[in-house]
């Protein structure tokens, strides 16, 4: 019975110009607070001018702006028929409760109230009943209330009541928008000058002008050419008198509509007057609107939404305008600043409108709060490994001092520093021990993780539709420090990524460390591009460690476990070959653990036992030693002795011993 | 009557137009009449008699449309002149936001201005209202009479604008004067309701 809106219909379809404005001005006030401004809003215009699309969007933005209202559109015809119907059922009661329930009346055409004098009396009372209970009801008609035939005087002076507005055929620019507009919604396109051509021509309505606009699409469609300006007239016929109307046409037909051109100079009188008035009310009465107003459209402007000073319009009294708006260009500027804030974090959540509407500030102080929280810095290095715990010698020099190089002027000497060496050679420490320096500098943000880490990251990023948070979080790293970049191989998007990072970090001079088992250009599955920039750095090699980098470790080492340094047992485990520091660790751990089996001294001999001789075997381990930057927990953990490393790896040095 | 409705967003101005009989109230209704645009003028009441004296009074609704966001309507009416409606004048002239004298520039008519003043000043304090306060301006009419019929604006403001309030000096007829009319006095009630909102 009732026809639902079309969605086609709304205000962002609906092309606007001079000659409709007002009524689409009205129509956007009616939606935005039904009831309230003019009531009933009266629309009248030709036929084709766009009343129902205007009548359809208003109720798609009241609908919008309040999805719980109760909208009901339809025709004067719908109307009568579904009166007859619940008339015919008995039920005429049902009917009037029916509309008296709706928030929102939408009707159209009632110029067919003529000669129907039991609808006039029914529409007439519906109003008073929905005007009074401050119900919105907005009509349409092709001609204004006191031109509708046979009109109940009444229901004139209620339909007059509200506001009247009529919309008038558009001028030639409002035309060249429509037809630009629906040309585009169909995927037409024409040649330049085309639609202007029709523009130009005097068609009496929209519809017509949408009439022509077809002919040319079918045209064009059929013929499989493009039209110029030339066959337009052709189509479309308007050779003749069309074509004269075109020239004389020049922008300026509608003018003549609303009855101004009556008498010359009267009109004259009359708009000066009105601009007089407008002046006057503007200036005086409307001193505080024009502020508020004037801020609205400000804001509006820059994207904010104004709801909180659209309020204040609606107000009876000026009271605290001048506070009120400065609050709110407080709240803006608190909404931009955390926008821009979070925009660093996570371009994506900077998107939300939470932070274009200063009454939802709180909402968007959350949703920063949350990015901040989600946009933590990347993982950083780990503590446990300081430069000063790292063992220097002839063996790893080199890239020692070209690592404090790189920490002395950050980005600027070494960029890309390549650490490279064998495993169990220190890499790890060094590349976090630089991380540990640069992260003291102000304001750094040092991302050092494992490239396994990084790229699960990635993987993590992509799934979670975050890519953008992912990258911003990288971009903001003051310095990049990954661990085996020979995980790379064949991760095609993270070594796209990388390579992004890369050359926006190195843009910045920011420092990139990275560390991988043999020189950049002899890893497998790493991409042309990255290897060579990781070339163009400087690589550095950590060789196998010599006796005073060995000998430093040991100390080291005994020390933190509490043990006695002896010179001699150091001599003999410095001594020991070794092909890493990972490996000596792993000696000296067995020297232990032995003596804490026996519960006996530890020195030399004891070593020379365990590592020579039949070694005591011990269940026990010692706990939670640090071997080689993994922590192996001993409580319990592991159940499977034979899962455990140290259950081998004597074995396998023995066979290195016999092997010699 | 509510001059400005905050919640509807209306201005309504209730104008008088108020003068001895056949001083030209109605012509300069009619006038303005035909210089409103059809779409902006509602249908103009005119109760007259068979000679066309205004018998009741004569209401014109001119919808000024949107101004600063409000829609603006004026209210025209004018009084009967003759001395014998005084009930149906002291009647139009109730909740008045404005009243424009029209005045008979006519010499031998200047007695009947006075006359009519002070009636406009009785009636309007039987409303409670003061004549010093109400906005008000002064027109004399038929200024396009020959010389030696009519007193000049300047002996008219002595004779009769003792508050000096705006005046003007028009030809109804023809038209001079009419506008300029109205936008003083709509200017004064425009102002008066500046002052009233702002308090």
């Amino acid at each position: 019975m009732t026809s639902a809106l079309n969605p086609k219909y709304s205000f962002d379809t609906f092309v606007v110009g001079a000659a409709n404005r007002l009524a689409v001005t009205a129509g956007h006030t009616v939606a935005e607070s039904p009831g309230a401004a003019y009531n009933p809003l009266f629309i009248y215009s030709g036929s084709g001018l766009g009343k129902t699309h205007l009548l359809m969007a208003v109720g798609h933005a009241a609908k919008k702006a309040a999805p719980k209202l109760n909208i009901e559109f339809l025709t004067l015809d719908e109307y009568v028929e579904a009166f007859h119907a619940s008339v015919a059922a008995g039920q005429g009661d049902a009917f009037r409760r029916r509309f008296q329930n709706v928030d929102v009346l939408l009707v159209d055409d009632v110029q067919f109230l003529t000669n129907r004098k039991e609808m006039q009396s029914e529409l007439l009372r519906l109003t008073e009943a929905l005007q009074a209970a401050g119900r919105q009801i907005v009509l349409t008609s092709d001609r204004p209330p006191p031109d509708i035939a046979d009109l109940d005087e009444r229901l004139i002076s209620r339909l007059s009541g509200g506001l009247v507005v009529d919309m008038g055929t558009p001028d030639y620019e409002t035309r060249v928008a429509i037809l630009r507009r629906k040309a585009e919604e169909r995927g037409a396109r024409f040649e330049p000058g085309v639609l202007e051509t029709v523009a130009q021509a005097e068609f009496g309505n929209v519809r017509e002008l949408m009439g022509a606009l077809n002919r040319l699409v079918a045209f064009q469609a059929v013929n499989d050419t493009s039209i110029n300006a030339e066959t337009v007239k052709q189509i479309l016929g308007l050779t003749g008198e069309g074509a004269a109307a075109a020239g004389a046409g020049d922008g300026r037909t509608s003018a003549a509509k609303g009855g101004g051109g009556r008498e010359g100079g009267g009109g004259d009188e009359f708009g000066e007057f009105l601009a007089d008035v407008t002046v006057t009310v503007g200036k005086a009465v409307e001193a505080w609107r024009a502020r508020v107003g004037e801020a609205v459209l400000r804001w509006e402007g820059e994207g904010y939404r104004t709801h909180r000073l659209e309020a204040l319009l609606q107000r009876d009294a000026p009271g605290a305008v001048d506070q009120a708006i400065a609050a709110f260009a407080e709240d803006v500027e608190r909404l931009k600043e955390l926008e821009a804030e979070v925009a660093e974090l996570d371009p994506q959540a900077a998107g939300q409108s939470v932070f274009r509407d200063p009454e939802r500030l709180s909402e968007a102080e959350e949703a920063a709060a949350k990015v901040r929280e989600g946009g933590a810095p990347p993982p950083g290095p780990s503590a446990a490994f300081p430069l000063a715990a790292f063992a220097v010698g002839p063996s790893n020099q080199v890239a020692v001092s070209a690592a404090r190089a790189a920490l002395e002027r950050p980005g600027k000497k070494y960029n890309p520093l390549v650490l490279v060496g064998k495993s169990g050679l220190g890499k790890t420490h060094l590349l976090n021990a630089v991380g540990l320096e640069l992260a003291r500098g102000k304001r750094a943000v040092v991302a050092c993780l494992s490239t396994q880490a990084f790229i699960d990251e990635l993987i993590a990023a992509i799934d979670g539709n975050r890519v953008d948070w992912w990258q911003a979080r990288y971009r903001r790293a003051t310095a990049l420090l990954l661990d085996d970049i020979q995980l790379l191989s064949g991760k095609e998007r993270t070594q796209e990524e990388l390579f992004n990072l890369f050359n926006l970090l190195q843009d910045k001079d920011r420092q990139l460390v990275f560390t991988a088992p043999a020189h950049p250009n002899t890893l497998s599955g790493l991409e042309e591009r990255i290897v060579s920039r990781l070339e163009g750095g400087l690589v550095a090699e950590l060789k196998e460690p010599d006796r005073v980098v060995k000998r430093a470790v040991l100390e080291r080492l005994l020390t933190q476990q509490g043990a006695n340094p002896d010179a001699a047992l150091i001599d003999y485990l410095a001594d020991r070959p070794t092909d890493s520091v990972r490996s000596l660790v792993g000696l000296l751990q067995r020297v232990l653990s032995a003596a804490a089996a026996q519960d006996g001294p530890l020195s030399a001999g004891l070593a020379r036992e365990v590592l020579e001789g039949q070694a005591p075997r011990d269940p026990r381990r010692g706990s939670g030693f640090r071997t080689s930057g993994l922590v192996v927990s001993s409580l319990g953990g592991i159940k499977s002795r034979e899962k455990v490393v140290w259950d081998w790896v004597d074995v396998a040095d023995r066979v290195i011993e016999e092997f010699r | 009557m509510s001059l400005v409705n905050f919640t509807t967003r209306e201005i309504t101005c209730k104008i008088v137009y108020y003068g001895p009989g056949r001083s030209g109230k109605t012509t300069n209704l009619h006038y303005i009449y035909g210089r409103v645009p059809d779409s902006r003028r509602g249908r103009m009441v005119s109760l007259a008699t068979q000679t066309d004296r205004t018998l009741f009074f004569d209401f014109l609704p001119i919808d000024l449309g949107q101004i600063s966001g409000f829609s603006t309507r004026f209210q025209l009416y004018t009084v009967p002149g003759q001395v014998y409606y005084n009930a149906t004048r002291r009647l139009v002239l109730q909740g008045a936001d404005g009243v424009v004298f029209v005045g008979d520039s006519q010499a031998r008519q200047l007695d009947e201005n006075l006359e009519s003043l002070q009636n406009l000043q009785s009636n309007l304090l039987e409303h409670g209202v003061d004549i010093r306060t109400i906005p008000l301006v002064l027109q004399y009419n038929k200024q396009d009479l020959p010389r030696e019929l009519i007193l000049s604006p300047a002996d008219l403001d002595d004779a009769l604008n003792f508050r000096a309030v705006p005046s003007f000096a028009a030809d109804a007829l023809h038209g001079k004067g009419v506008f300029e009319t109205l936008k003083g006095i709509s200017e004064l009630v425009l102002k008066k309701l500046a002052a009233g909102t702002a308090a």
